[in-house]
């Protein structure tokens, strides 16, 4: 990308991404996967979150055919090859809408550091354990 | 300290470029450093010279040009946001094969690439949204 900055090379924070709106009915999970996909290209320690309806963005067998929007949710699958590996899905959001483990898409990645084994990407964290997760970054955007 | 400012929700329906404003002004007044203000979702709307509010309403637009003339602010509206609602600046117009360019003074368009590095370079990035 054109507008990767020299100066900001060498430098590593951790960004998180915290989604919190169901993938349709509003922009902010698209715009917010737009952002880090962008991102990916500036090599810094990035994590996801999901939580509140943030968790119905990675439901599989999503379907938008008949409210005429594009689907995207395949993009999130190909997260993996844009070294995005780590998801963390709040249990608590999970459970207050019916949903669980089995309703989402498997999001794989290849370990680099285990002789590039699949790994699942998504790891579900309780809200205790989440707020450590948010409580150890250095940056934080929230859609 | 180095302050990176993230707007994320559109003029006059929500408070967020008003709080956003007051923030930045308040922290250049103390002599603080603000790296850059993006603009992105429905915030890239408040980088509109076309917008002509109330004369007994405030003009965020303005508020926020003429704060960016003053101390000289990095002011970026997220190209990939901006196309999808209207904003354009004179290449992009041309480039689309628009009619005409709507960017506000001291506002530039630019890329999502504008945000990480606000993020890698401010000491404190703060959003202001939903």
């Amino acid at each position: 990308m054109s507008d990767i900055p020299e100066e900001a090379s060498g430098i590593v924070k951790k960004f998180l991404y915290v989604n919190r709106k169901a993938p349709h009915g509003t922009i902010y999970a698209l715009e917010s996967l737009e952002v880090v996909l962008i991102g990916a290209a500036f090599e810094q320690d990035v994590s996801l979150a999901f939580l509140d309806d943030g968790v119905f963005q990675l439901v599989k067998g999503q379907d938008t055919a008949d409210i005429g929007v594009k689907n995207f949710s395949p993009t999130y699958r190909a997260l993996g090859d844009f070294e995005v590996t780590k998801l963390y899905v709040e249990k608590e959001s999970l459970a207050e809408r019916g949903l669980s483990k089995d309703d989402l898409m498997e999001i794989m990645y290849e370990d680099e550091d285990d002789d590039w084994e699949e790994k699942p990407s998504i790891k579900l964290v309780n809200r205790t354990e989440l707020a450590a997760v948010m409580a150890g970054q250095d940056v934080i955007l929230s859609f | 300290m180095k302050f990176g400012i993230v707007v994320n929700e559109g003029p006059y329906t929500h408070q967020a470029a008003d709080t956003a404003y007051q923030f930045t002004k308040a922290v250049l007044e103390k002599g603080h450093e603000v790296y850059r203000v993006f603009f992105y979702h429905d915030g890239v709307n408040v980088g509109t010279r076309m917008t002509v509010p109330p004369q007994d309403e405030r003009h965020i637009q303005r508020n926020w040009s003429e704060l960016g003339e003053k101390y000289k602010l990095d002011m970026v509206v997220c190209i990939a946001a901006a196309q999808r609602r209207g904003i354009m600046d004179e290449n992009e117009a041309k480039r689309q094969g628009l009619d005409g360019d709507n960017i506000a003074p001291g506002f530039r368009i630019s890329g999502l690439g504008q945000l990480i590095e606000a993020g890698i370079q401010a000491d404190r990035l703060v959003t202001f949204g939903d």
